[in-house]
């Protein structure tokens, strides 16, 4: 039989791919339960204050509309704050929707509307009027630096800053140094699918929520507790999601008054919010680090001095590791660093594709480059240099660090030659061309994951674990992995995702999937074989020269050798001697006692170098990215071609922040006022060059158990700096500030 | 009580099948296929024009259904992702897109492959820039660009190919 193996490791074919090319594949606003409700969402216009009045008659009035729900009207939720947390875990008050008259941002949802038609509901919004008490408010970051403070509670994940030598006296004997202060503007997530969440009444009352998030159980616990459901079963679906960046990391308001409504009205409801409204939740903090870099004069760094601020909202404290990167990633002998959050009456800043180091790595980078033209130095030669091989901040080594082959194949693939001309002195007509690179790092992470496999009597291998797929290639390398770990071709497995029911995975964000679920299936498929062959071994209906040969399990098939001579039996023939339908087995993967010791001993990063082209119309400043390189080593790469799919996804989205993404706030109502992707302007075909992305050689053992570190955000750290360096050498000016418009 | 919304007539033809109803008239093209008739393979990414995800072919044009009245459309053929594919056989740009990895999360791929096969009767493909340049319509956040490009350059390669053949 001529089968295509698909092991880990090979360039399959995405295999979900089929559904998405013919619109089969079922996003959260789309099962259509008969006597389905749409609810429209009634934002709040003002950005603090109290609602004194909510006028709905006209709303009522309309053909069609069956309630308009407000926090006069809604049914009972959960009386204590502390049951709407959510698993993110950010500290402080959490929002709750429709909980009462306050007023906390511009866009609270203030009512839902919900009628048989959403043609219907979406008119009697717009007829909605409510009269507020207005508050003070003030929504300028600038002017809410001066609040900026530390929380009492840190954010879990938090990396406090930790301090080495004497950085200030280090900085002020330096002989060439560089300061100044650098910033990002915020940026929205806007994946193209829009929030949304249907809810599905079965008939003995449980509730069935698809809902487009990243975590389906985290969501299924969130809606237990914060809508008080407990007794009643909820059951969480994202199949298939449609982007999130961690947008979808975070119970959005969305999927609480959808199952709001469907307990207060019995109905199956539909809510999806609108691309305007998509600006009034989750978007990645302003940003400014104050940066003062000091070295010798042959280019050895001597002190790194950072101080960050990001932005947060008046009743959460969201934060992120934005100021550490350069103190983990440079060897220099006295740095510090200080980071704090500032309040001001907008939504919660969160997590958005490599939260902190997004922001962190590329401000930092952009600094660096910098410094090297400072020191007279190629900005490649400085990183070479200055780079370190161990966790510099914390003094640990790395469980593997293919930095130094990253730099240098990387340099290689784009012809970067040396110390490159001076800045504006390369030209093509009216367009000044320009060479820049940065160096990119992420965590490398792994969290405890399971998973079950079932051989059925169809011959099939089926795998669930509640992983979410929202992009990232997940059902293919979880299909590749249990292929290569049970021995069956790869299209006679079915991978089961997206469900609350399944067993038991983290909510999928900061490329830990790959290496967390992919272990988990591992093991379970290794676990179902030795169940498996070891049931036949037992079994009374297996021929004794069955039990006699020497057994294996390849390629979907049973082989058993004796004597030199080979006999093969299908998996259904296997699973009849057994005598039982179907066989499974689950298991957990978790770090054991030798992790955890590695854990305490040793850092775990992905790293990158980027190289980056851009041409840049002398005259109007225009910036066209002509080329981009991007060297990633991230230990073992499960499946190049969606590997490398990721890792470009990331650049592009990179390409935005250096040149194109800015949610501009209207200070006066506290209002991201380009809530649309005609003002909001994501990178789109005609911004994108052809990105080359390749994986250097990365053997590690230990960073997980099948030595896989993650690359969907790996592609976010450096790429922005890149570009933004090639246009200093391009036009000779430094811009600190993304996205950069040198025309304006 | 409230009274029934005003309706006005809708007569299509959709992936080959009669459809004809009284809708209101603030039905668009978009919503009658996602929520009336079940063609949830054309997506919804701003309802405003600005990204492509709901691309349709309407007498073989690309078009932005979500900026289309169902009403408006009088005995126009439709084209849906879903009737693209004939007899569980995909078109040639569905299969490329399979094969250059040109999507990830799969929500703007029905747009963008209605689109590339739109742009391929337009004649704007005779370099890669000329393709980006007109496909700039269709958004994709996951950044799939390079692979939509190589997969709309590999059908139409396979095209010239096979006119070639027809030709000798």
């Amino acid at each position: 039989m001529n089968v295509v193996s698909a092991n880990i490791g090979q360039s399959v074919p995405r295999i979900d791919g089929f559904a998405k090319v013919t619109g089969q594949a079922t996003y959260a606003a789309e099962p259509h339960p008969p006597g389905l409700l749409y609810g429209v969402i009634v934002n709040s216009l003002i950005a603090r204050g109290r609602i004194e009045a909510i006028h709905d008659e006209a709303a009522r009035a309309v053909p069609g509309v069956t309630e308009v729900m407000t926090h006069h009207n809604r049914p009972h939720t959960a009386l204590f704050e502390k049951s709407y947390v959510d698993g993110l875990g950010v500290p402080g008050s959490p929002y709750r929707p429709l909980h009462d008259a306050e007023i906390r941002f511009n866009g609270q949802p203030v009512a839902v509307v919900f009628a048989e038609t959403f043609e219907a509901a979406r008119e009697a919004a717009m007829l909605i009027q409510v009269d507020y008490e207005r508050w003070p408010h003030n929504a300028d970051f600038d002017a809410a630096l001066h609040q900026k403070y530390m929380p009492s509670k840190t954010r879990s994940n938090y990396v406090p800053p930790k301090s080495r030598g004497n950085a200030s006296e280090a900085y002020a004997l330096s002989p060439v140094k560089i300061e100044g202060r650098f910033h990002l503007a915020p940026e929205h997530h806007n994946p193209m699918e829009m929030h949304a969440t249907t809810v599905i009444i079965e008939e003995d009352g449980a509730l069935t929520v698809w809902d487009k998030t990243q975590g389906p159980q985290a969501v299924q616990a969130y809606l237990a507790s914060a809508l008080s459901l407990s007794g009643k079963k909820v059951r969480v679906r994202n199949p298939y999601v449609g982007g999130a960046f961690g947008s979808g990391l975070r119970a959005q308001h969305n999927v609480f008054l959808a199952a709001l409504g469907a307990e207060m009205l019995k109905r199956p409801v539909r809510v999806t919010l609108t691309r305007p409204q998509m600006f009034t939740h989750v978007f990645r903090p302003e940003a400014v680090m104050d940066i003062a870099l000091g070295a010798d004069r042959d280019g050895t760094l001597q002190s790194i001095i950072v101080e960050g601020v990001t932005d947060t909202s008046r009743f959460e404290h969201n934060m992120e590791n934005v100021v550490v990167w350069g103190l983990i990633g440079y060897k220099c002998p006295n740095a510090t660093a200080d980071y704090k959050i500032a309040p001001r009456d907008t939504y919660t800043s969160s997590d958005m594709r490599a939260p902190g180091a997004a922001t962190g790595v590329n401000l930092f980078e952009m600094a660096v480059d910098e410094l090297a033209w400072a020191c007279g130095m190629d900005p490649l030669a400085f990183r070479l240099h200055n780079y370190s091989e161990i966790d510099a901040m914390h003094n640990m080594p790395l469980t593997s660090n293919a930095l130094r082959e990253a730099l240098l194949q990387g340099a290689e693939r784009f012809g970067w030659n040396g110390y490159p001309p001076g800045p504006g002195s390369l030209r093509d007509g009216r367009e000044l061309i320009g060479h820049g690179m940065a160096t990119g790092i992420w965590d490398a992470m792994f969290s405890p994951t399971a998973a079950r496999a079932r051989l059925t009597s169809d011959g099939r291998l089926h795998i669930a674990t509640a992983a979410s797929d929202i992009g990232t290639g997940t059902y293919t390398i979880l299909a590749q992995t249990a292929s290569e770990a049970f021995g069956i071709p790869i299209d006679r497995i079915d991978i089961e995702l997206g469900d609350s029911t399944l067993p038991e995975c983290p909510t999928e964000g900061g490329s830990w999937t790959a290496a967390s679920a992919g272990a988990a299936v591992w093991l379970a498929c290794q676990s179902l074989r030795e169940k498996f062959l070891k049931a036949l071994a037992k079994s009374e209906n297996t021929p004794e020269r069955i039990k006699q040969s020497e057994v294996t399990l390849t390629e979907g098939e049973l082989h058993g050798v004796r004597d030199g001579s080979r006999e093969v039996f299908s998996l259904q023939e296997a699973l009849s001697f057994i005598g039982e339908a179907s066989i499974e087995a689950e298991e957990t993967a978790k770090p054991g006692l030798r992790d955890k010791i590695s854990e305490m001993r040793k850092a775990r990063f992905t790293h990158s170098a980027v190289f980056c082209e851009v041409r840049v119309d002398e005259e109007l400043g225009i910036v066209r990215v002509t080329r981009l390189v991007n060297a990633v080593a991230a230990g073992r790469i499960m499946n190049p071609k969606t590997a490398a799919s990721q890792v470009r996804g990331a650049m592009v989205m990179a390409t935005g922040m250096a040149l194109h993404e800015e949610s501009l706030m209207d200070e006066r109502y506290g209002r991201f006022m380009n809530h649309n992707f005609s003002e909001y302007h994501i990178p789109s075909h005609a911004d994108i060059p052809e990105m080359d992305v390749l994986f250097v050689d990365e053997k590690d053992e230990e960073v997980s158990p099948l030595g896989i570190k993650g690359v969907g955000e790996i592609g976010m750290c450096g790429t922005a700096a890149a570009i933004a360096n090639a246009i200093f050498h391009a036009t000779g000016k430094r811009y600190r500030t993304l996205p950069i418009i040198p025309g304006a | 009580m409230t009274q029934a919304a005003p309706t006005a007539p809708c007569r299509l033809q959709i992936n080959g099948e009669d459809y004809d109803a009284d809708l209101p008239p603030s039905v668009t093209l978009l919503d009658l296929l996602r929520e009336r008739l079940g063609l949830t393979g054309t997506k919804k990414g701003c309802d405003h024009g600005q990204c492509g995800a709901c691309t349709v072919l309407v007498d073989g044009r690309r078009v932005k259904s979500c900026l289309m009245l169902a009403v408006s459309l009088p005995d126009a053929q439709v084209t849906t992702i879903e009737g693209l594919s004939r007899k569980g056989r995909l078109h040639p740009m569905q299969q490329a897109f399979i094969d250059f990895d040109a999507f990830q999360c799969g929500y703007c791929t029905p747009g963008q492959i209605l689109s590339a096969v739109a742009l391929l009767e337009e004649g704007h493909i005779r370099s890669r820039e000329e393709i980006r340049e007109f496909m700039s319509g269709n958004l994709c956040r996951c950044g799939a660009y390079n692979g939509i490009i190589d997969a709309v350059e590999h059908v139409v390669a396979q095209r010239q190919r096979d006119e070639a053949g027809e030709a000798a």
